[in-house]
């Protein structure tokens, strides 16, 4: 399934200039794995830990989280609390 | 017994007596310092007196020739190859070539008794080499400034940038000048945070034992069991299972105990003492000077504005130093910033940059305090000039369930305009105001926090329960899971005993952070308390010989359901539990999962001020605090989590930095000169719980530790812009910096 | 250097320990009689956690030193309740949600009870600088002022 994932604007430049990346994904999990692929320069971000919003939930777990047709993904920055 | 204006069920919403009260009150609860052991050595850690200096030598002899001195550990006595995490840790709990920061771990040594090794780390012989330093973030961010650690940017950063910076953000929608050019007033403003500490009563303190066989048990104070056993592992180089954490009661953490700092020292000095336990609790002057204080931040924000309040572009770009490691909450600083807003168009740039002071860790809603400070100010001054009402200007722009946020994803259940509505009809802003006074506004955000989580509950056999969390109780939390459990079983809340475990009991837990307890543990109690009832409804079915689909769980018993299903009695909870060891066994539930559903919460503060024209002092009249709390499970708990919040931004705005001097040391590392709000600066907090469930939750909590100290920093700095006509941008505002902006404009 | 030999009074009971002279009385209380109710929040007088009575007068037991405590009567949390019933003081905190971490509050509970004593209907404003010496950074104070206000209401009815 095509899934369209919002970056952000800083990573702009390793991946070609494009703020949205459509990839094939069913999950969470073959997203990201999608992304990296697809922009090898995304890979140390993600790797570095991200959180995803699903229609504005945030995850930081759940690569096996399955993603609806046509839900908002945003990547952001792994957000931490105190 | 009249009804809680909270109480929508039997029991959540309530204010029964928390169940570690007793202890508490009276002196019995054992904290981190509170336990020794048979054979106990004490620890004492050297710290480098230099901002910045390279480690020459290490000449431990005198210290070692002592009698009653057992062990002495340098970095030599941990393991080489970390990379990534693992060795920003290592570095910070035991400097490498160089000292990074005034108060950075050297060496450590362990002896017969706190005194002696005082002794013993005073005669450890170091010889540094002292480099250039820098402290404040405008000057590490400049492209000549002394390099804090070459090549540590990640890959966010793009080519170019000055050497301190290793984190690069940059984010936002929409055509940001096109929007500048819709407004009718285009407005910016520069503002300073200083560094503060989260200020826990408590010092660190731990108890730690490790053998040659490499097994290790500490008991430590700290946020997060499982988090330290990780980190202690990684540092030390061990097997994570062979390292078992107790958390002991926690006197205050606020994120500042969510992390390492001195406790890979206590198991490496047992270790090469023979095993014998070394026990390390740091002094105050060391919890400031070295533990996670907060990042300081330089920020410019511009924001436009149609007449009618109408926001239509805003931008912001922040620089925050987190210490002589990435990890400055410029990120989390972003997203909150402009969180309250519906924005057309906004646009984002942050910097994480690198100084020589204390690796930063996470303070009640990291980064969210200062974003509102710059965001939250800026507005405040807009709404003056054009004449309109804070309150209303928010209502105006503020987002719903489903609205864009600033940072990209929409919202989803949220209570902004409840929030500002109760807010908009609270007394407290009809009370009058008199000369040299003035009332200020401000709104906060937090997004709250799921993260991984394992509980389980049991039944005993007299039909009571007992729950295992993994997230320390840092005030009303075992209160507030009983709350839940008792509720779903359908038994008294005296009857529930909630236990938090240490590491080996259960799965891995995040932190009592990120305001999750309550919500996180709080769902996987209640879920594995329905596991429980299951099992419960299937041994009442088993004994009268139905189908266990056809039993149904009602206050606190197993029933037939429906009068189909077959005439019996309620079978209670006691009954059943009674005989459990000869229906098949042990009844209980178990639940884990990094729980989806996580409820943001916003807050809105009023703060009323006096401000002393003679002296630049400023006196808090009235303080209210409204915010969403989804559910309040335990109300008075979370009123507490609302002051507690406030107190500490008034703190934060009205007095408390740190202060380094020419030479890069602290210069104010004790309470007297690290001033924080002490009973007689404060009125009473007024307090409303607003409630807009979260659907997420099964009884609709959102967290609420956090939100409370986001909206304090601009609220009392846009009081006292109307108390005195004066604006300051750079916290904390002492009566020094306010007389001086009165003076200096002719006051 | 040499230990000394103390004998004194705690909560009532004859107690004796070594103590180097270097020592405080808070790390006397703690290390040699397994009194840990009382806390070292700061060893330099300015948070309170320490509060102990020394003959019947507040003092913060981080700048008192243990050979100090010779032939003196010394009161701590722990002798706070009296024949396993509660004190007004200690009662009030839990039901008004007065603590929630509870480091602080031994050192408050201490603290307040030498204020009622000496003054048994004080105002809001005479409880918030009797405790200004007693650090809490959970509560905001709130419910603390609250609850000792109660406790003395109570305190004053049944005297």
């Amino acid at each position: 399934m095509a899934v369209e994932v919002h970056l952000w604007s800083g990573l702009r430049r390793l991946t070609d200039g494009a703020e949205v990346v459509s990839v094939e994904a069913a999950t969470v999990g073959e997203m990201l794995d999608a992304l990296a692929i697809a922009h090898p320069g995304l890979k140390p971000i993600i790797d570095g830990g991200v959180s995803v919003a699903i229609d504005g939930e945030l995850l930081t777990g759940g690569r096996h989280r399955a993603i609806a047709p046509g839900a908002e993904i945003y990547l952001m920055q792994r957000l931490k609390g105190g | 017994m009249p009804k809680d204006e909270f109480q929508k069920y039997r029991l959540v919403g309530t204010r029964p007596n928390r169940p570690d009260g007793l202890d508490k009150v009276t002196g019995r609860a054992r904290y981190g310092a509170d336990i020794s052991a048979p054979g106990m050595l004490w620890g004492a850690v050297v710290r480098s007196p230099h901002a910045h200096a390279k480690i020459v030598k290490i000449d431990a002899s005198k210290a070692l020739a002592l009698a009653g001195v057992k062990a002495v550990i340098t970095r030599a006595d941990f393991p080489d190859g970390l990379t990534g995490e693992p060795w920003n840790l290592q570095e910070n709990t035991i400097a490498g070539e160089r000292a990074l920061y005034d108060g950075h771990a050297v060496a450590a040594v362990a002896a017969t008794s706190r005194l002696l090794a005082e002794e013993a780390a005073r005669l450890v012989e170091v010889t540094y080499e002292v480099l250039p330093h820098v402290t404040e973030v405008d000057e590490a961010i400049k492209p000549d400034a002394p390099v804090i650690r070459a090549g540590a940017a990640d890959a966010s950063v793009p080519e170019g940038m000055p050497p301190n910076v290793v984190r690069y953000m940059e984010f936002g929608h929409g055509d940001v000048e096109a929007g500048f050019a819709e407004a009718d007033i285009v407005r910016e403003g520069h503002y300073l945070t200083e560094a503060t500490h989260q200020g826990y009563i408590e010092p660190h303190a731990c108890l730690g034992q490790m053998g040659e066989d490499g097994k290790g048990e500490m008991w430590v104070t700290t946020q997060g069991q499982w988090y330290i056993r990780k980190m202690c592992a990684d540092v030390l180089g061990m097997e994570v299972s062979q390292l078992r954490v107790t958390p002991s009661e926690i006197g205050g953490g606020f994120g500042g105990k969510t992390t390492i700092f001195m406790e890979p020292l206590s198991l490496a000095l047992s270790k090469k003492a023979g095993g014998k336990p070394v026990k390390i609790v740091m002094s105050r002057s060391e919890v400031l000077r070295a533990t996670g204080p907060t990042a300081s931040a330089s920020m410019d924000v511009k924001i436009g504005m149609k007449k009618d309040g109408t926001i239509t572009a805003a931008t912001a770009n922040f620089r925050m130093q987190g210490g002589a490691f990435p990890g400055a909450p410029v990120d989390m600083a972003l997203y909150c910033a402009f969180a309250a807003y519906k924005l057309p168009a906004v646009h984002h740039v942050g910097y994480d940059v690198l100084a020589n002071r204390p690796r930063a860790a996470a303070y009640r809603a990291p980064g969210s305090p200062n974003g509102a400070f710059a965001v939250e100010s800026l507005v405040d001054q807009m709404c003056l000039e054009l004449g309109l009402d804070p309150i209303e200007v928010r209502l105006k722009n503020a987002v719903r369930e489903g609205d864009k946020s600033s940072y990209g994803p929409k919202f989803g259940s949220i209570g902004l305009i409840e929030t500002l509505e109760a807010t908009k009809d609270h007394p407290n802003l009809q009370a009058p105001l008199g000369p040299n006074q003035g009332r200020g506004v401000a709104a906060g955000y937090w997004f709250n926090h799921g993260g991984e989580t394992s509980v389980s509950m049991a039944i005993s056999e007299d039909g009571t329960a007992q729950v295992s969390v993994g997230t320390p109780d840092v005030g009303g939390g075992r209160a507030s899971i009983a709350l839940m459990v008792a509720e779903t079983l359908g038994i008294r809340y005296e009857d529930v005993r909630v236990n938090v475990v240490e590491t080996g009991a259960l799965g891995v837990n995040e932190p009592t952070h990120g305001s999750r307890a309550t919500f996180a543990s709080g769902k996987a109690a209640v879920e594995a308390t329905r596991q429980a009832i299951g099992e419960l409804c299937k041994r009442a079915a088993a004994d009268w010989g139905i189908d266990p689909e056809a039993v149904e769980w009602v206050d606190g018993a197993a029933q037939p359901a429906g009068p189909n299903a077959g005439k019996f009695p309620p079978m209670s909870l006691a009954e059943i539990a009674g005989k459990m060891g000869s229906t098949g066994g042990p009844i209980s539930g178990h639940h884990e999962s990094v729980p989806e559903g996580v409820g943001a919460s916003f807050g809105v503060h009023v703060v009323d001020v006096e401000v002393d024209p003679e002296t630049g002092r400023t006196t808090i009249l009235r303080y209210l605090v409204v915010q969403d709390a989804g559910t309040a499970i335990h109300p008075a708990y979370v009123e507490g989590q609302y002051q507690g919040g406030a107190v500490q931004g008034i703190g934060w705005a009205l007095n408390e930095e740190y202060v380094y001097g020419k030479d890069g040391r602290l210069q104010n590392p004790i309470f007297l000169d690290y001033r924080v709000p002490v009973a007689s600066d404060l009125p009473m907090i007024d307090t409303v719980i607003v409630e807009v469930p979260n659907p997420g939750h099964p009884y609709g909590v959102r967290g609420v530790g956090e939100t409370g100290i986001t909206p304090p920093l601009p609220a009392i700095a846009n009081a006292i812009h109307r108390a005195t006509g004066q604006r300051l941008r750079h916290l904390p505002m002492t009566p020094a910096k306010v007389l001086a902006a009165i003076k200096a404009n002719g006051g | 250097m040499s230990k000394i030999h103390v004998t004194t009074t705690v909560n009532g009971d004859a107690v004796e320990f070594l103590a180097d002279p270097r020592e405080t009385l808070l790390d006397c209380l703690r290390d040699h009689l397994g009194l840990t109710g009382s806390k070292e929040g700061c060893g330099t007088g300015d948070c309170g956690a320490c509060s102990v009575t020394l003959d019947g007068v507040l003092v913060s037991s981080c700048l008192v030193l243990g050979v100090e405590a010779q032939g003196k009567q010394i009161g701590t949390i722990e002798g706070m309740a009296t024949d396993g019933d509660l004190h007004p003081l200690q009662r009030k905190f839990i039901e008004h949600a007065a603590l929630q971490c509870g480091f602080c509050t031994p050192g408050i509970l201490v603290a307040a009870k030498a204020l009622l004593e000496k003054k048994p209907d004080p105002t809001e404003t005479e409880i918030r600088y009797w405790l200004a010496g007693n650090l809490c950074r959970c509560t905001g104070y709130d419910k603390i002022v609250r609850a000792v206000q109660d406790a003395a209401a109570e305190m004053r009815e049944k005297a």
